[in-house]
């Protein structure tokens, strides 16, 4: 067998306490689209940074062609002819392609000659790979697919033999999708080598040769993908098959707390995120989300939360409307009893740099509780903290300490404890235990069984496919911005894997 | 994520930290001082001593910080919200205006008990009306606060000039100036302050402004860390996410803190206006808006640490004018290079030398608790 393209021998990085990249060992044949699959912070986009020489590992040994490299910045990358292609484009919006193209390799301080030379090659590249985009457009005025495009004719203008690409259909319609992967084949049969990283199990199975399974940074499994399916790379995913499950009765779902009526979400760039999506969720139950993370999830909860707008569709708290296309304020959700921990604790729950006691009041410091006329009472707002860092067994128990100082699990718990303890009807939680340590997990997930004990409606949203099988009385999934599918919570992995990968209700029925 | 490096302690980052890059700013002014053929020792006593050898030494020198801590204050205030004003100088400057109603206006007719705090709230909200546009086009319009304060700068010194070379202007005068205020308009020393610690001042312009600075560093104190309006104002500053998460209005925030920010920038017109001058003066502020914005950065937009970075810059000031009589080669010029490597050293490189410190303090630290433990309540 001729030499890998690409070898990875015993890859070890860390970033302070966080292990991105345990002892990677990766082999990507040459001539052969190289899936790398796991969800998000699984340590891929790390992995390509080191091969694209961003960082340096800390240990281990890159391998190009047989022979080992040191790559110490992109430059030496591209040497090596490997290209990469980002999940956010690096182009200059108001260059045209060719400029963009040519930028970095000019050639000589005059550009007249290097243009000419760049627009034959250009030429050349796009007969041969049918890559056609017209040299002279500019950037900001095209689709994003071939935004992308240009992308990947950068980088085999710049030689690449090898080419990385990041998550490149997190941002394409279906059609563009499927343009690229055909790119993507003709680019294989030319002799290129391509990394395709993502978290989408249908693009693996329609497009790759090899696929390896990344998980906690570490690869966890690396498969032929015509000998695996979609349920096993989905169960490497996700991690071990174990469930969490947690005891719990049965629901007693009691009036519909809040109903979700034909929402639709786009992003600032004009992408649908939300696509027409309609539930409820009653009082006394826990609606579970599941679905890949980036499919739409994190723009409905926080549209419903009132942090971002929606371009149509209605949301009813308690039977009265919220206003999700104007400005809807998220303090008065609160006052209406809509509580929300939201998926991005590090940045949107939490400000990591106040101390405890402060971020136990964010979101609620307009509670006469916690002030004295226009001052903060300082000794009401601590005591209030003290409790629930009692009630929630938060350590270190010092409501002075910098909340950056606490760990991710007890993190979570300040938020859960500041929103939970407020007594709210409607809980919306996202990613309740995402970088949360084993001990805290089965916590919250205790707690979030009493809530919908004590009569609360709970919206759940969740990566974790087991945190959602064991928690929810009723599964939605979502899948592309759309709610693919609903099932009890006793449906089969497999069965919720398969309408999470996007396969149609009828084939995931067979 | 958590940093590579060992936390300092608080009294490293704030005492020592701050000390270790003065005395580097110092050492390369000494060589600058050096290399135009004076000895730097020589210089450091001089300015020292000109600074606080004799009452008007003193005297000058929290003349100056009077109005640094203003300035200081304005750019800490919009800095804990993420704002970086920079239109200190164009607000302080539009500021005098109000001074000039009050001084003008009531000088001869109330004593200066009353017309104090008429100054103080006219100057106040004009400065504050000042840094009202720029805020109002950064919270709805999305320009940037930096380049709109700057250009509010410039507008603000064509104004004055127009005012002060024509309307404000004394009939018969040469001088672009307003006339000289009554008696009402014009602040008591504070000759007696430093009596009580046996110094004798006699010219020096000190004043009860001083007083008021060190009362707004208290109220900013307060405000920023005691009031829902100072969380509130911190919570934008650190995450316009979780304020937004949290219900707080972007644009609401944006315009109280610059108001605030402008108001206390405008103050600062007192000290030179009625305190000293007692009249408006073309250029009264003198650059020490932009100096607010090298106090603020080296007082770490701590109300305390800003007070005594003011003081500083007042010495340098005050120190520094005396060098420039004494050392002929030395012009004020030189002074401004001196400055400005204080400046470069305390405030913009910062940083420079925080990580060999954090590395000896780990060091440090580890040898201490051998065998090395893990480090605790690391995050995740």
């Amino acid at each position: 067998m001729a030499e890998p393209a690409i070898e990875l021998v015993g890859i070890d990085k860390r970033f302070g306490a966080v292990h991105a990249n345990r002892d990677i060992h990766l082999r990507v044949e040459k001539g052969t689209i190289h899936g790398i699959i796991g969800e998000n912070g699984a340590g891929k986009s790390t992995l390509m940074s080191i091969l694209y020489g961003f960082y340096q590992a800390d240990s281990g040994e890159i391998r190009i062609n047989g022979s080992a490299v040191r790559i110490p910045d992109p430059n030496a990358a591209i040497a090596l002819g490997i290209g990469m292609v980002h999940q956010h484009f690096m182009l200059v919006e108001n260059f045209t392609v060719l400029e963009n193209v040519m930028l970095g390799v000019e050639g000589a301080p005059l550009l007249k000659n290097g243009i000419a030379k760049a627009r034959a090659e250009l030429k050349r590249l796009e007969q041969e790979y049918q890559l056609d985009v017209d040299p002279d457009a500019l950037i900001e005025e095209l689709p994003v697919g071939l935004q992308q495009r240009v992308e990947i004719l950068k980088a085999l203008y710049r030689g690449a033999e090898i080419l990385v690409l990041d998550e490149p259909t997190g941002v394409l319609t279906p059609p563009e999708a499927d343009h690229l992967f055909r790119i993507l084949e003709q680019l294989k049969d030319q002799g290129k080598t391509i990394v395709l990283i993502t978290h989408k199990l249908r693009e693996i199975m329609a497009v790759t040769d090899n696929v390896s399974v990344m998980r906690q940074g570490a690869v966890v499994a690396t498969r032929r993908t015509e000998e695996t399916t979609v349920e096993e790379l989905a169960e490497l995913m996700v991690g071990r098959r174990v469930l969490l499950r947690v005891q719990k009765g049965e629901a007693k779902p009691g009036e519909i707390k809040l109903s979700v009526e034909n929402l639709t979400v786009r992003d600032s760039r004009g992408v649908v995120m939300v696509d027409n999506a309609s539930f409820t969720v009653r009082a006394g139950e826990i609606v579970g989300i599941a679905g890949v993370a980036g499919n739409g999830q994190s723009q409905l909860i926080e549209t419903i939360a009132g942090i971002r707008t929606a371009v149509s569709g209605r949301v009813l708290l308690d039977g009265q409307l919220i206003d999700i296309t104007g400005a809807a304020d998220p303090a008065e959700l609160r006052d209406r009893g809509l509580a929300h921990v939201p998926e991005d604790r590090h940045h949107m729950g939490l400000v990591l740099a106040f101390e405890e006691y402060e971020n136990s009041i964010l979101g609620y410091h307009d509670d006469p509780l916690y002030l004295n006329g226009p001052f903060l009472d300082l000794d009401a707002i601590q005591a209030d903290a003290r409790k629930k860092i009692e009630k929630y067994d938060i350590r270190p128990s010092d409501p002075k300490l910098k909340t950056a100082n606490f760990s991710g699990g007890n993190q979570q718990k300040i938020v859960l404890a500041r929103e939970m303890e407020r007594d709210p009807g409607v809980l919306i939680i996202g990613q309740p235990t995402r970088g949360v340590d084993v001990g805290a997990i089965e916590f919250i997930h205790r707690r979030i069984i009493e809530m919908r004990d004590a009569g609360k409606a709970v919206l759940l949203v969740s990566v974790e496919l087991d945190e959602i099988r064991s928690l929810s009385d009723r599964i939605l999934v979502m899948f592309a911005g759309r709610i693919v599918g609903e099932r009890d919570s006793d449906a089969s992995e497999g069965e919720l894997g398969l309408l999470m990968a996007g396969v149609e209700e009828q084939e995931a029925a067979e | 994520m958590s940093q590579p490096f060992a936390k300092l302690p608080a009294w490293a980052d704030y005492g020592l930290l701050p000390l270790i890059n003065l005395i580097v700013a110092f050492l390369v002014a000494g060589l600058v001082v050096l290399l135009v053929g004076e000895s730097p020792i020589d210089a450091a006593v001089l300015m020292v001593k000109g600074a606080f050898g004799s009452g008007d030494g003193v005297g000058y020198t929290l003349y100056y910080a009077t109005n640094f801590i203003f300035t200081g204050l304005c750019v800490a205030v919009a800095f804990h919200c993420g704002l970086f004003n920079i239109g200190g100088e164009g607000q302080a400057y539009i500021g005098g205006l109000g001074v000039a109603l009050v001084g003008l206006g009531l000088g001869h007719v109330i004593p200066w008990w009353l017309a104090f705090p008429l100054a103080i709230v006219a100057s106040a909200i004009v400065g504050a009306l000042w840094a009202l546009i720029p805020a109002w086009l950064q919270a709805r319009r999305g320009s940037h606060v930096v380049i709109t304060t700057i250009m509010f700068n410039f507008i603000a010194a064509s104004i004055m000039v127009y005012l002060l070379v024509g309307p404000l202007k004394t009939l018969g005068s040469q001088a672009p100036e307003t006339r000289v205020f009554g008696e009402g308009g014009q602040l008591p020393g504070l000759a007696w302050l430093l009596n009580l610690v046996g110094l004798n001042m006699r010219s020096a312009p000190l004043n009860i402004s001083f007083l008021l600075a060190l009362l707004a560093a208290f109220l900013v104190w307060v405000l920023i860390w005691r009031t829902k309006l100072g969380y509130e104002i911190r919570t934008m500053g650190f995450s316009p996410k979780a304020a937004r998460y949290a219900g707080i209005s972007e644009l609401r925030i944006i315009i109280i803190t610059m108001l605030i920010s402008g108001a206390l920038a405008g103050m600062m017109a007192l000290n030179p206006i009625m305190g000293a001058q007692h009249r408006v003066q073309l250029d009264f502020v003198a650059g020490a808006g932009f100096v607010g914005i090298a106090v603020a950065l080296m007082g770490r937009s701590h109300p305390a640490g800003i007070v005594l970075a003011a003081i500083l810059f007042g010495m340098l000031y005050q120190g520094g004018a005396e060098i420039a009589f004494d050392m002929p080669n030395i012009s004020r010029d030189m002074i401004v290079i001196i400055q400005g490597l204080v400046i470069l050293f305390a405030g913009a490189l910062e940083h420079m030398f925080r990580p060999s410190l954090q590395r000896i303090f780990q060091r440090i630290g580890r040898s201490k608790r051998e065998p090395a433990p893990a480090i605790a309540g690391g995050g995740q």
